[in-house]
């Protein structure tokens, strides 16, 4: 099987970044959720902050580089104006091509009812997801800043994790849409 | 008056008693810090985000905006979107960076800075969903 450039971008953007992501953020949701008083002894607090600052770090880096591969890589892929204003050159088609955008494919609704995945499904994820990255940065310093410190802070470990879930949420809007208008209307 | 003894946002005493709670802290020998910082994380978080929904619903209701939004895209055919989410992203750090400057050697009330992050994150999160912003296409 060979990918093409656009193909390769797609992967990149939703499958490898996306997988970092979703690993860092498993790891960091359940280091700080045990970061409690008595659990940890002052060696075992030295080694749990490294690995929660590398969680942190991996997931928010990988947020802004999905954020950025999707929005200035993968996306004026999908939105090219190619088949005119009534989408004929879409017609017949079975998935886009090179005279009918994944955007035109999904809005001329030549394979079914499709236009709410870009109307809605679009719409939505493309800007929502970038609530993550701005999300887990916070997160990510204030683990930093505070360290160890958050043992004893519980309110604010569970600020924290507000933080970091909803960046997560933003995140799997983003993932979940990707993947399903890939589905329906793939760049290739 | 709340319960750090302050009836202002920020002050430039600080009361942690860290060792109290956790007495495995005291080994590590970690130094106090002001909330300072850790309150510009929280607010500049809900202002990028405020900021994405608010240009969202505007680009939608003005195509004067809309048209100036898609100037940011250097040609590359990102459309507005790419004005919404740099200018989203420059919200985020540069009141990251002023807030913390204002803050860093201050005890700033650090529940009061996370619901207000919060209500701004909540508009803002409002603003980018279609449902709602298409209420406002001429």
């Amino acid at each position: 099987m060979e990918l093409t450039s656009r193909e390769t971008w797609a992967v990149i953007h939703g499958l490898v970044l996306g997988t970092l992501y979703l690993l860092a953020f498993g790891g960091a949701l359940a280091g700080l959720w045990s970061l409690r008083p008595g659990l940890i002894t002052a060696a075992g607090i030295h080694e749990r902050m490294k690995r929660l600052y590398l969680g942190f770090g991996v997931m928010a880096a990988t947020a802004w580089a999905t954020v950025i591969t999707g929005t200035w890589i993968v996306y004026p892929w999908y939105r090219e104006k190619l088949a005119g204003a009534d989408f004929a050159k879409c017609a017949g088609l079975d998935l886009p091509s090179k005279a009918c955008s994944p955007r035109d494919f999904i809005l001329s609704n030549v394979s079914g009812d499709t236009e709410k995945w870009h109307e809605y499904g679009m719409e939505w994820k493309e800007h929502v997801a970038w609530a993550a990255p701005i999300l887990a940065t916070s997160a990510f310093l204030l683990v930093l800043y505070y360290g160890p410190r958050l043992i004893s802070r519980k309110w604010l470990r569970m600020a924290v994790i507000v933080l970091l879930v909803a960046g997560f949420a933003a995140a799997v809007v983003g993932g979940a849409f990707g993947a399903f208008i890939n589905k329906v209307a793939p760049i290739s | 008056m709340n319960a750090e003894g302050t009836t202002d946002m920020t002050t430039t005493t600080t009361a942690h008693h860290d060792e109290e709670i956790a007495p495995e802290l005291a080994e590590l020998n970690l130094p106090d810090k002001p909330d300072g910082p850790g309150a510009a994380m929280m607010i500049s978080a809900g202002i990028g985000i405020f900021v994405l929904g608010f240009l969202t619903v505007l680009a939608e209701a003005s195509t004067d905006a809309k048209t100036w939004l898609q100037k940011w895209e250097w040609g590359v055919g990102v459309g507005p979107l790419a004005g919404k989410t740099t200018i989203a992203a420059l919200s985020y750090f540069v009141s990251l960076i002023v807030l913390w400057v204002l803050w860093r050697e201050k005890n700033v009330n650090v529940k009061k800075a996370f619901y207000i992050g919060l209500a701004l994150g909540v508009l803002g999160a409002i603003g980018t969903y279609p449902t709602f912003f298409q209420k406002f296409t001429p």
